[in-house]
């Protein structure tokens, strides 16, 4: 039992994580109908500037309190992939817009490949350990069940984040042009909404949320480097797809729910595969769970309507 | 009727408009006075739609000039020309149907900062549309056609235009509601507003507009005041079906 009460937190830690990318995927796609394949790395590289800047805090500030540094890093790795989003939208996709479909996905893919070579030269190829900026006695809120301060920050943190971006995009005139712009540009044009504006907002905001998230991915196993954003990026993705790719509840549904079965199953993956398989075999579940979702329910779990840009 | 002396609030000067290789508007030419209430009708196909859009500032011309208070607006970006005073209610209506009635008719105001003066206007536009009022909070998809057609009109409202142009209204509506609608049409003349009106019922726009274009493949052939348009045989015979008078 506290097995499982433990695996349920871990879930929702790693589920959080993914969902605040899985935002980011699902806003861009809502607006643009394009997957943004390198939205993960955008993940990576708020990791590896954040990484960057405590390490640079750590030798020139040897006293800095974990906090302050945890903040400064933050501070500068959020703007930095902000303008990162910002600059790729402009440069990449702008001109796509009315491009075939495939045409922007390639390029996306071509920006992942780019942004991962960048890292790959700045960074090297080699694993960077994420310096712990928290606290690293665990919590034992139950007997037998044990949370570090790292993972209740995580919580905590993306689900204010969420609350915020949810109150963003329904309660103010941005969320409102937003969501008119997500529906038909030309009519939101009409409205006098500067259209171009609100998919750079877009991209910026989706850029935020992924800084924040490869900290939070970073803390949480201790390490970065230059292709971390991959495997959380498709995740993330896949929990978009699973909450229903464009709407914003879905993506953090989907990604709380693929956090949990991923951690949950890889408790139970060697009975369910009859000792073939090991838990280092856990990544397994998103991409079954793509491959269903995709067969069965395409629209996702709380995506109603078949989007019509797909 | 207006003076001709008074300078037009717009004018297109021989535009044309493509899609690809297909020349939809062949170089037309027209004038709108402030306070006027004009229409344009014409089969399908024949150009309208695109004359609007290119207006409105969503479809570029590939040659000629659009002035609109004077000024060239040949390439501004339609948001921008929202904010002078033109607005466009697009030919099927272009309600975010997964917004609310209320979101809707706020995205209208969408360039206007003055709070008291937008909440006023709100307030005017459901004195005007009592049913829009019912339906607040209803996500706008479930509206039907009329209600819609209503919302739309509305929603230009709000941005508080010097220039309405409406891309047919009335059009699959039932008879009362087109009523409705043309009551709210005169209502906004009376305020002042200049309008172009796209209509298929060329029966009903030709009596209370005062002034007529009519377009055919691409160009403007016939142009008149209502009454003229009215009686003339070629329009009689070509867009109002000639037994079908309606009062
Ligand atoms: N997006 C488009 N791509 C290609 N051709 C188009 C496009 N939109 C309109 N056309 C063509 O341009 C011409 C004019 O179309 P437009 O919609 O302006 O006519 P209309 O007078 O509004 O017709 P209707 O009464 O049917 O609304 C038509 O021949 C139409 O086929
Ligand atoms: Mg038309």
């Amino acid at each position: 039992m506290e097995n499982l009460l433990q695996q349920i937190v871990n879930g929702l830690v790693v589920g959080s994580v993914y969902a605040l990318v899985a935002l980011g995927y699902t806003m861009v796609y809502g607006i643009l109908g394009l997957i943004n394949f390198a939205h993960g790395d955008v993940l990576m590289v708020g990791a590896l500037v954040a990484l960057q800047v405590a390490t640079l805090l750590h030798k020139f500030w040897p006293g800095l309190h974990p906090l302050l540094i945890l903040a400064i890093s933050l501070g500068v790795a959020i703007p930095v992939c902000m303008l990162l989003g910002y600059v790729m939208e402009r440069t990449a996709y702008r001109r796509l817009r009315n491009a075939p479909r495939l045409a922007p996905l390639i390029t996306a893919i071509g920006v992942s490949f780019l942004l991962q070579t960048v890292a790959m030269i700045i960074w090297g190829r080699n694993y960077h350990s994420f310096p712990p900026l928290f606290p690293t006695i665990p919590l034992e809120p139950f007997p037998g069940v044990f949370i570090t301060p790292v993972q209740v920050t995580i919580l905590v943190a993306s689900a204010t984040l969420m609350v915020a971006l949810i109150m963003l995009v329904n309660r103010t005139p941005l969320g409102r042009a937003m969501r008119a712009t997500a529906e038909n540009h030309r009519v939101a044009s009409l409205m006098g909404v500067d259209t171009n504006k609100i998919i750079s907002t877009t991209f910026i905001l989706g850029s935020g949320l992924a800084a924040v998230a490869g900290v939070m991915h970073a803390s949480n196993y201790g390490v970065a480097h230059y292709s971390m954003g991959f495997l959380p990026g498709l995740k993330a993705f896949t929990a978009a797809v699973l909450g229903g790719i464009g709407n914003l509840g879905g993506a953090m549904v989907g990604g709380i729910v693929l956090g949990l079965v991923e951690t949950i199953g890889a408790g139970y993956i060697e009975q369910l595969s009859f000792g073939l398989l090991n838990s280092s075999y856990q990544d397994i579940f998103a991409f079954v769970i793509l491959g269903i979702v995709l067969i069965f329910r395409p629209t996702g779990l709380l995506g109603e309507r078949v989007s019509d840009r797909a | 009727m207006p003076t001709e002396q008074s300078a037009p609030i717009l004018e297109l000067q021989d535009v044309r408009i493509r899609y690809g290789q297909i020349e939809a508007v062949k170089g037309i030419s027209l004038q709108l006075h402030r306070g006027e209430l004009v229409c344009l009708i014409g089969a399908n196909g024949a150009g309208k739609t695109s004359t609007l859009n290119a207006i409105a500032g969503t479809l570029p011309i590939a040659s000629g000039e659009l002035r609109y208070q004077g000024q060239s607006i040949t390439t501004q970006p339609a948001h921008l020309r929202v904010r002078q005073g033109v607005a466009l209610v697009p030919e099927g209506r272009g309600i975010f149907t997964r917004l609310t009635v209320e979101e809707n008719l706020r995205m209208g105001a969408y360039t206007r900062h003055e709070k008291q003066a937008v909440e006023a206007d709100l307030e005017r536009v459901y004195s005007m549309l009592p049913r829009v009022k019912e339906r607040l909070a209803q996500v706008a998809g479930t509206l039907s056609g009329g209600e819609q057609q209503m919302v739309a009109i509305g929603r230009a409202l709000l941005s508080r235009p010097k220039l309405l142009l409406l891309d047919e209204p009335s059009m699959g509506l039932a008879p009362l509601i087109v009523e409705k609608i043309f009551e709210v049409v005169q209502t906004v003349v009376k305020e002042g507003v200049t309008i172009l009106l796209v209509e298929q019922n060329a029966n009903l726009a030709l009596e209370f507009a005062q002034r007529g274009y009519v377009m055919d493949g691409g160009l403007i052939t016939i142009t008149g005041s209502g009454d003229e348009l009215l009686r003339d045989p070629r329009v009689r015979s070509a867009y109002l079906g000639e037994t079908e008078e309606t009062p």
